[in-house]
């Protein structure tokens, strides 16, 4: 990869819960692996997500959450996402996801979910790989 | 490297129209090519370019949390209750060792993020000093050219030096807090006189007017008979309490500019300068190219490290040599 392609990743969290702690540890691991990384705060609805995804035309999103909501608010952002036109990002989550859940999300588009305790750098090496530059 | 999918997908023209008629997935695609010096970006903005100078381009610099990004939301609030369109770029730095950047100036400006007349994109310096990126410049006209009334560009907040933002806008803005430095700060070279605009933001904290009072007695000790005396306003950028009147002192900025003839003497500036960037860029290009790789280089190079030769007399040798084959091949050109 040529040095002024920077992989753009937009970190979010989608919902009402407020613990973003796992979400910027992810960011600072991003950016130490030479990515650029819009951080976008607490409580972003699935529009404000998608929006942020636009315009600072984002190669991932990376999405976290921790209520419980991610079989309401993810199918909603992957739907915006295809409305607005945005088909070749990488979208990935985490947080607090049971198993259970994962192929739906997966049905949706969710690419990966990585749950508590994943190594940083496999994220990282997961991006990586799958990125659609 | 290959091509990136944005400009296999859109043709060129496919991408100015879409940038005219203000459709932001186009626009951000632009930006994105702007960034990564991709060259199709180059030949969208020579097309774009006739569409360009029509905003009114706003710096906002000044230290780290003295709260540029608050100031930028409340200052967008503000032009949007006045019907205007408004464009945002905002620079953080980017990690000299890694190349990676944690950009978080989205999180101040949630209470735009859905206003379809708010365009908002964040930047990271990729290497660049001066409190702007590369791509800075002509992200800023891909925004004018998709017609956004104003642009507020906010500086990364590093130092004394971050001056670049003269070279591209209309009106620079500093903002300062209370109780930050003494006295002698203010009589400093460098940011303090770059200023169109001074505001002291978190006027809530004491000591906010004894900062302007230290402001303004440093203004009045200019005696540059400048016709215009730059305002020093109190503002809490987290309430919007003085962001009114900051608006009415940025129009009333615009306006003198536009009347006192500095608006055309500013465009005519920016031009000359950039020509002249554009130029020194190409031509180091083509002159590095011509180079890189040739034995005589590399030896001359070895020569000045063992002080057998000067860099001064080497440099002046190898640019008459470029420029000497350059007119041949000029000649060859013109007599096929």
């Amino acid at each position: 990869m040529s040095s002024s392609r920077k992989i753009r990743v937009i970190i979010a969290k989608p919902g009402l819960d407020g613990h973003d702690r796992g979400a910027k540890v992810v960011a600072r691991a991003l950016r130490d692996a030479g990515m650029e990384v819009i951080y976008t705060g607490l409580r972003q609805t699935p529009e404000m997500i998608v929006r942020a995804a636009v315009d600072e035309a984002a190669d991932v999103v990376g999405l976290s959450i921790l209520s419980g909501a991610h079989t309401a608010l993810f199918p909603r952002i992957m739907e915006l996402l295809k409305k607005e036109g945005v088909e070749n990002v990488l979208v990935i989550a985490g947080g607090i996801i049971p198993e259970d859940d994962i192929p739906e999300l997966k049905k949706v588009g969710i690419a990966e979910v990585f749950g508590p305790g994943t190594p940083l750098n496999e994220i990282v090496d997961y991006i990586k790989s799958n990125v659609k530059l | 490297m290959k091509m990136p999918a944005e400009t296999e997908a859109l043709s060129d023209n496919a991408l100015v129209d879409e940038v005219l008629a203000g459709k932001r997935r186009a626009l951000a695609r632009l930006i994105t090519m702007i960034e990564n010096q991709d060259p199709a970006a180059v030949d969208t903005l020579s097309k774009l370019y006739k569409h360009t100078g029509r905003a009114h381009i706003i710096g906002i610099t000044g230290p780290p949390g003295s709260g540029k990004s608050s100031l930028v939301t409340k200052l967008t609030t503000e032009y949007r209750k006045r019907g205007r369109t408004v464009g945002i770029i905002c620079v953080d730095p980017s990690s000299p060792f890694t190349g990676g950047a944690l950009l978080g100036d989205r999180i101040r400006m949630q209470e735009h993020s859905l206003d379809d007349d708010v365009f908002m994109r964040s930047m990271g310096t990729r290497g660049h000093l001066g409190g702007l990126a590369r791509a800075t410049s002509d992200a800023v006209k891909a925004i004018d050219a998709s017609g956004k009334n104003v642009i507020l560009v906010e500086t990364v907040g590093a130092g004394q030096s971050e001056v670049e933002i003269i070279e591209i806008a209309h009106t620079v803005l500093l903002t300062d807090t209370p109780s930050t430095g003494d006295d002698i700060q203010a009589i400093k070279a460098g940011i303090m006189e770059i200023a169109d605009i001074f505001v002291v933001n978190k006027m809530d904290l004491a000591g906010a007017d004894k900062k302007v009072l230290e402001i303004n007695a440093m203004l009045d000790l200019d005696t540059s008979n400048r016709s215009w005396r730059p305002p020093v306003l109190m503002t809490n950028a987290r309430t919007g309490e003085g962001v009114e009147e900051l608006v009415d002192r940025l129009e009333e900025h615009h306006k003198y500019l536009k009347e006192s003839g500095m608006l055309e003497e500013k465009g005519l500036k920016r031009s000359r300068e950039e020509l002249r960037d554009i130029m020194e860029l190409r031509l180091t290009k083509e002159l590095m190219s011509a180079l890189q790789g040739r034995k005589e280089y590399e030896a001359a190079i070895h020569r000045i490290a063992d002080r057998d030769e000067d860099p001064y007399t080497v440099a002046q040798r190898l640019i008459a040599e470029f420029l000497a084959d350059y007119q041949k091949k000029k000649k060859v050109k013109r007599d096929v």
